[in-house]
């Protein structure tokens, strides 16, 4: 018992969980902006593997890390527009489209890989964001190593919590874009359009997706391999519920799971001896499914959220 | 009045595939005045109203509003927008409400450029105050629209047109969800908008608030224009005529004194995931050859009270007694053979599958009679002559009983249930809501069935949100409000709906 408390007070502990947040992050912000637009984008997960074998690409390439970011995002962007015209305008189900699109963009993303490398055993290296040293700050006891040691991509997503709270609560288009996931028709009968709404948000939202999976290749990893990304797409689908569509509680939701797995890892060093190793890796996932169930009975989902709306008919 | 002619419809048509909805419709309005357009369902009302604030692009035909120096100018169709920004606002049958949102929130949807980064909400709450004030129309502006009444809603919904500059206001069956006081507010205040220069069309086809409130009457029926006519000169009869382009006959009912009681509610609850669906210690009782009718508000715990006498919901509390014999456990099957015959509320949902056909649906409720099949299976022909037979009796019309039910009208599926209902002679006749929708033949057709069902010694039990349907058919009367249930001793609609509204005892 001793032992957890002092994993829970190091200050190692905390910078970890909230680095392994980062992704998650961006990943619910992401989920969460496409489904109050009422789409569901299951394409999350082959959207991150995108975003972490394009940005990581280009700066391989020679482009610089924010120029890997920008074009992460777009590559996020562009799957996300895919996503969103077949279940937009033409109305195909969340679903099948969601869960098409991680299938094409995983293996899109392979691919490139593949034909940009085919004779590389071990993945080159780049040379990844590094620690943002922020001078007095990062010298503080405790919270110096825990927030001001982190690389920029973290900020950067702690940043984006705070743009999507306050385009969703405090702007003309926020209040549109829960109406477009509420009821539709609210939007048609103003003269507003429905499908651009829903389009931009899952455009925009798919690109905040890759921003996460940019993040695995580009700032916690150097390289990119096959099957990096991980379910960390799936989990980001599951911590929106958590979070009831709101961006503060999804910065919640994401640290909650980013301290489980960073427990675990300590833990399994500390007491590996008696359990098995798998035990600790399904905690995490296990943690969550619990905390869904407990959050999910209450959740308040936009109404709209998997319904298509087409001009016209009521 | 001053003849200011503010909009005008030149030749309105549209067709949606073989159906012609509207046939070369021409209409006017004038400064301050309120115009009814009433029709029966499907005489193409709000296929009219959608073309004029631009949901439907029209297959010929023009529109003209005036500007603002009252010159008449032609109106881009097939755009809401250009609606908006000629000043004709739209509050539709459905709500256009986001229920997620604030009132507030709601009826600045649209009006704010989505571009900026802030907004300026005491330049529109300072707007809404001044509309609230001078329309009598008030609203809490700060709760989500979600946990608000359906009369508040509507009053959100006017509000936001009227945010809008609006100097045309179309109200599409405004009354439809409301108490008969909430619906004689609504029209009171309309009427003090009109007076200051608003004009408005209004469709219903509820005729007593039509001849009250309205300056003008047109009437549609099957998509043209057959007349129109200055409301003080109209009377319920001839509009009627009007609208169904024949006398409707009237309901006849035949004296009958009440036996013994079918079914009794005793102290019963139910406890349904909201207040909407609950029931509060209600008493009840119905006896052969009774109408009671449940009149109340939707919403108010009438689908708890059908919800148990179908057996789709268990009592909480209470007991309910079928013929002195209690009735244990809840299940449709033990009420079907209890005797009790339903006609559901939703009837294209709860009333039929619509992917089997019209023969199979009618046979739904008896599978297991010997009639309809041997050890489990079915008997073709059977049930084909059986559906023959009752489609004939019951004059159900459609492409026939092979296909499949959701290809028939809703009047037809209607008389499709009536016909599976009353084939069996229920002791009990469950009717919610059971005109909403159909036409005044369709209804009468309906009404004149449930008549005949009490002839014959049938209790029934008639939900209905319609006053006026509650009025002609009941023997008795119950009002339902927020899940109990009280006897009327009254037939005053005055009364009655502030029983309704439960604001009296």
């Amino acid at each position: 018992m001793m032992d957890i408390l002092q994993i829970v007070l190091s200050e190692s502990f905390w910078a970890a969980s909230l680095r392994i947040a980062t992704p998650l992050i961006f990943g619910v912000l992401g989920a969460l902006l496409c489904e109050r637009a009422g789409v569901l984008n299951l394409g999350i997960e082959g959207i991150f593997v995108v975003g972490a074998m394009s940005g990581w690409m280009a700066v391989w390439l020679g482009a610089g890390l924010w120029g890997g970011v920008l074009v992460a995002a777009f590559a996020g962007a562009l799957f996300g527009l895919i996503h969103a015209i077949l279940t937009v305008p033409l109305g195909l189900s969340q679903h099948v489209s969601g869960l098409g699109v991680t299938l094409f963009a995983t293996s899109a993303s392979y691919f490139a890989y593949r034909t940009a490398l085919p004779n590389v055993t071990s993945p080159p290296r780049i040379e990844p964001f590094g620690a943002l040293d922020i001078p007095i700050l990062s010298d503080l006891p405790f919270l110096g190593p825990v927030l001001f040691q982190q690389t920029a991509l973290t900020w950067l997503a702690i940043l984006m919590v705070a743009i999507v709270w306050y385009v969703l609560n405090r702007t003309a288009l926020g209040v549109a874009i829960k109406a477009v996931g509420d009821n539709p028709a609210s939007i048609d009968a103003q003269g507003l359009s429905v499908y651009g709404l829903r389009i931009g948000a899952v455009v925009a939202g798919s690109a905040l997706m890759a921003l996460g999976g940019a993040f695995l290749t580009m700032s916690a990893f150097d390289a990119f391999f096959f099957g990096m990304v991980n379910g960390r797409g799936w989990i980001c689908i599951a911590l929106v519920i958590f979070a009831s569509w709101r961006p503060g509680k999804a910065l919640l939701g994401a640290l909650l799971f980013g301290a489980f797995d960073a427990l675990q890892v300590r833990l399994q060093t500390e007491v590996g001896a008696f359990l098995p190793s798998q035990v600790f890796l399904a905690a995490p996932f296990v943690l969550s499914i619990i905390a869904l169930v407990i959050a999910a009975r209450s959740a308040d989902y936009p109404r709209a959220l998997l319904t298509p709306w087409f001009k016209g008919q009521r | 009045m001053i003849a200011d002619k503010v909009l005008s419809l030149e030749g309105l048509s549209k067709r949606f595939g073989s159906v012609v909805a509207n046939d070369n419709v021409s209409l006017e309005l004038y400064r301050g005045e309120i115009l009814a357009l009433l029709g029966e369902n499907g005489a193409g009302k709000t296929t009219l109203m959608n073309m004029l604030f631009g949901h439907y692009l029209p297959d010929s035909g023009s529109v003209h509003v005036a500007g603002e120096k009252g010159a008449l100018r032609p109106l881009a169709l097939g755009h809401p927008q250009a609606a908006l920004e000629a000043g004709i606002g739209m509050v539709h049958q459905h709500f256009t409400l986001a229920e997620n949102l604030s009132a507030f929130d709601n009826i600045l949807l649209g009006s704010e450029p989505l571009s900026r980064l802030r907004r300026d909400r005491s330049t529109g709450r300072a707007k809404i105050d001044q509309i609230m004030s001078d329309s009598g129309l008030r609203a809490d502006l700060d709760i989500p629209v979600g946990r608000m009444s359906v009369g508040e809603r509507q009053r959100v919904e006017i509000l936001k047109a009227l945010y809008r500059d609006v100097s045309i206001l179309v109200l599409d069956e405004p009354t439809a969800v409301l108490t008969p006081q909430e619906a004689d507010t609504l029209f009171e205040n309309i009427g003090a908008m009109a007076k200051d220069g608003l004009s408005v069309i209004f469709i219903s086809h509820k005729l007593r608030e039509v001849l009250a409130f309205s300056h003008r009457i047109a009437v549609l029926r099957h998509g043209t224009k057959v007349g129109e006519i200055a409301s003080a000169d109209a009377t319920e009869r001839t509009i009627a005529r009007m609208m169904v382009g024949a006398e409707t006959p009237e309901t006849k009912r035949e004296s009958h004194e009440p036996g013994a009681p079918v079914l009794r509610l005793e102290n019963v609850s139910v406890a349904g995931r909201s207040r909407r669906d609950s029931l509060s210690d209600a008493d009840l009782t119905v006896r052969r050859h009774e109408i009671l009718g449940v009149a109340g508000v939707s919403g108010n715990g009438q689908s708890a009270l059908a919800g148990i006498i179908s057996g789709l919901m268990p009592l909480s509390k209470g007991a309910m007694v079928i013929d002195n014999a209690t009735i244990n456990g809840h299940d449709p099957l033990t009420m079907i053979r209890a005797g009790v015959g339903r006609i559901p509320e939703d009837r294209h949902h709860d009333g039929i599958v619509g992917s089997m056909s019209v023969a199979e649906n009618m046979v739904i409720e008896r599978l297991d009679d010997p009639e309809i099949q041997t050890r489990g299976l079915l008997k073709r022909d059977a049930i084909q002559a059986h559906a023959e037979k009752l489609a004939r009796d019951y004059d159900v019309r459609g492409p026939g009983v092979e296909a499949n039910a959701r290809l028939l009208s809703g009047g037809n599926i209607q008389k499709m249930i009536l016909a599976r209902v009353f084939e069996r002679s229920p002791k009990l006749i469950l009717a919610n809501q059971p005109t909403r929708g159909l036409d005044m033949g369709a209804a009468a057709e309906v009404a004149r069935r449930l008549l005949e069902a009490r002839s014959r010694g049938a209790a029934i039990i008639l939900i209905s949100e319609d006053l006026d349907e509650i009025l002609s058919l009941s023997d008795r009367i119950m009002v339902i409000h927020d899940g109990e249930l009280v006897e009327a001793d009254t037939r005053d609609r005055e009364t009655l709906g502030l029983m309704m509204a439960g604001e009296a005892a």
